[in-house]
């Protein structure tokens, strides 16, 4: 039950519980405590919302910054990623397997904020050894959802 | 001048609701429940398939029956779904679609005079490719008190010496009805005992709700006596790849292959191609399709409900077959001054056979979002014309 709320609502979290409960043959008042449940354990961590900044006319630069860091008793990884994450600047950090460690994405309204971020706060931490930030030039799916418009229905009306 | 056309051709009549139908396409600004094809692209995987199979210039003809590899993964299919032993040799037959597969059986196994029981409501071409194939159409009408069920009773009533091949469209466009393994142990008792032979249109196969689907030619004594026919279009969401095929006992797929070898030559190339993938590694993508129109249809279930609109609860396809016997209009009047009134386009029950009068087909091969808009203006009609209805007497 509770995979089939979150895979509905994964990508459409506005949908009416009433319709929920009718589309996956549940309870209204079920769903309705499942779900209330599943915020308080922070398995539904929030709700938020898909925008294409670049339609809306808003200028948002994003980069995906590769960090590399050196780990000291008492300053494991977890502590590491909280100072980082702790940012509000910072959207995003994953522990990553591979060449770096941590996968920090960071928004800002210019190139100039973020490259800041980058050479004061970022590379100042003791435990950051090096950092290889990267900028997105163009975003063509997030979340699972292609970004550009979706082509229109083109079927004809009736068909038998 | 001499009448450059065939008498047997000009006699079928066209669709009686044509006239409905070019009011409809005139209209730019409805939206529909009215389309018999998925909604949903096919699966990107099986698109790059064909992509692939194009840039590396595979374009020739393939071999009449169709490509080795796709009747191989097709047989594997039949035999992982449906439990049924195919020889991909020399019982399957490659097609242009479903619908080539219906008119070159129909032509390999009738003879002038032949009677063909097809019940109704059902798909539109049965009753043309019969009379084509100089067969004699015999249509039994389905009752919605069964569900749209084919019964034994119903079978056996219909059954002369003439008789030759029962059409089974089962899971059913317009109704959505399906045949479980007790209603076709039923039927195929009949068949046995009559000597006569199915014709078993499954291309909503994977498309069933309740339990799976069952087909006819998987129980005792019915392989021989069947032609299976099933396609890419509805399950795999591939309408205009124009993909299907048919399986049968050998002589009949013999006789089959020479019309289509004479007529078509061999199904599309590309389609092929593709269709191989979606045979393959797609049944992820099919059960994720059939999730989705199953939730669909709870929620236009749930919706009619709502609206105390008389309806049966179909389990197969994707229609919902809605009685609107209680406004005192004709299917076609209904749906006319529906489309007038709210701009949406329903099929008439009348469409699929005269029996077919009383009801709407209603598709849910739609997104969510534009089911509640329609379902919503449906409501909105219902009500008016049941206030109307009201204040007239």
């Amino acid at each position: 039950m509770r995979e089939q709320i979150l895979n509905y609502i994964e990508h459409n979290s506005r949908i009416d519980l009433h319709d929920l409960a009718v589309l996956l043959d549940a309870d209204e008042t079920e769903i309705v405590k499942e779900i209330q449940q599943m915020e308080q354990e922070h398995i539904i961590c929030g709700y938020d919302t898909l925008i294409n900044w670049d339609k809306a006319g808003i200028e948002k630069v994003t980069a995906m910054i590769e960090v590399r860091v050196t780990l000291q008793r008492g300053m494991e990884f977890d502590k590491v990623a909280e100072r980082i994450y702790n940012y509000p600047e910072v959207s995003s950090v994953c522990l990553i397997s591979g060449g770096f460690d941590f996968m920090v994405t960071l928004e800002g309204r210019t190139l100039r904020e973020v490259s800041d971020f980058v050479s004061n706060k970022l590379s100042s931490l003791d435990a950051v050894l090096s950092t290889k930030t990267n900028f997105i030039l163009k975003k063509y799916k997030d979340h699972g959802t292609i970004m550009a418009e979706q082509h229109k229905d083109e079927r004809g009306l009736v068909t038998l | 001048m001499r009448d450059p056309l065939s008498k047997t051709i000009v006699e079928i009549p066209f669709s009686g609701i044509r006239k409905f139908f070019d009011i409809v396409n005139e209209m730019d600004d409805a939206i529909s429940l009215g389309v018999g094809e998925p909604d949903f692209d096919t699966p990107w995987r099986v698109r790059d398939e064909a992509i692939y199979s194009l840039e590396k210039g595979r374009t020739f003809y393939t071999s009449n029956a169709g490509l080795k590899e796709l009747k191989v993964e097709i047989a594997k299919y039949l035999n992982r779904r449906f439990s049924l032993e195919y020889d991909w040799k020399n019982e399957m037959l490659i097609t242009v679609g479903g619908s080539e597969a219906i008119d070159i059986a129909f032509r390999a196994m009738l003879d002038p005079g032949d009677e063909v029981l097809i019940p109704q409501p059902s798909y539109v071409s049965y009753v043309p490719c019969t009379i084509l194939a100089g067969g004699v159409p015999v249509v039994i009408n389905l009752k919605e008190e069964n569900e749209f069920r084919l019964t034994a009773q119903e079978l056996e009533d219909a059954i002369t010496d003439k008789t030759k091949i029962l059409v089974l469209p089962f899971p059913n466009n317009p109704t959505g009805a399906i045949m479980e393994r007790k209603d076709l142990e039923a039927i195929a008792e009949v068949i046995i005992r009559h000597d006569l032979f199915v014709m078993s249109d499954e291309i909503y196969a994977e498309l069933t709700y309740q339990e799976e689907h069952v087909s006819i030619a998987s129980l005792p004594g019915m392989k021989e006596r069947t032609v299976l026919i099933n396609g890419f279009s509805k399950s795999h969401a591939m309408t205009g790849w124009r993909l299907g095929y048919a399986c049968a006992p050998a002589p009949i797929i013999e006789q089959m292959l020479k019309i289509h070898q004479y007529a078509i030559m061999c199904a599309p190339t590309t389609s092929q191609y593709a269709a191989v993938e979606a045979v393959k590694n797609c049944d992820e993508e099919v059960a994720a399709m059939r999730e989705e129109y199953n939730a669909r249809r709870r929620y236009l279930m749930h919706r009619f409900q709502e609206m105390h609109l008389q309806c049966f609860e179909p389990f197969g396809a994707f229609y919902i077959f809605p009685s609107i016997k209680e406004f005192g209009m004709t299917s076609e009047e209904f749906a006319t001054e529906f489309l007038r009134r709210k701009k949406v386009a329903v099929v008439p029950g009348t469409a699929f056979g005269d029996c077919g009068e009383g009801f709407l087909r209603i598709s849910y091969a739609y997104s969510l979002e534009n089911l509640k808009v329609a379902l919503d203006r449906m409501e909105e009609f219902i009500t008016e014309i049941r206030e109307e209805k009201a204040c007239q007497s």
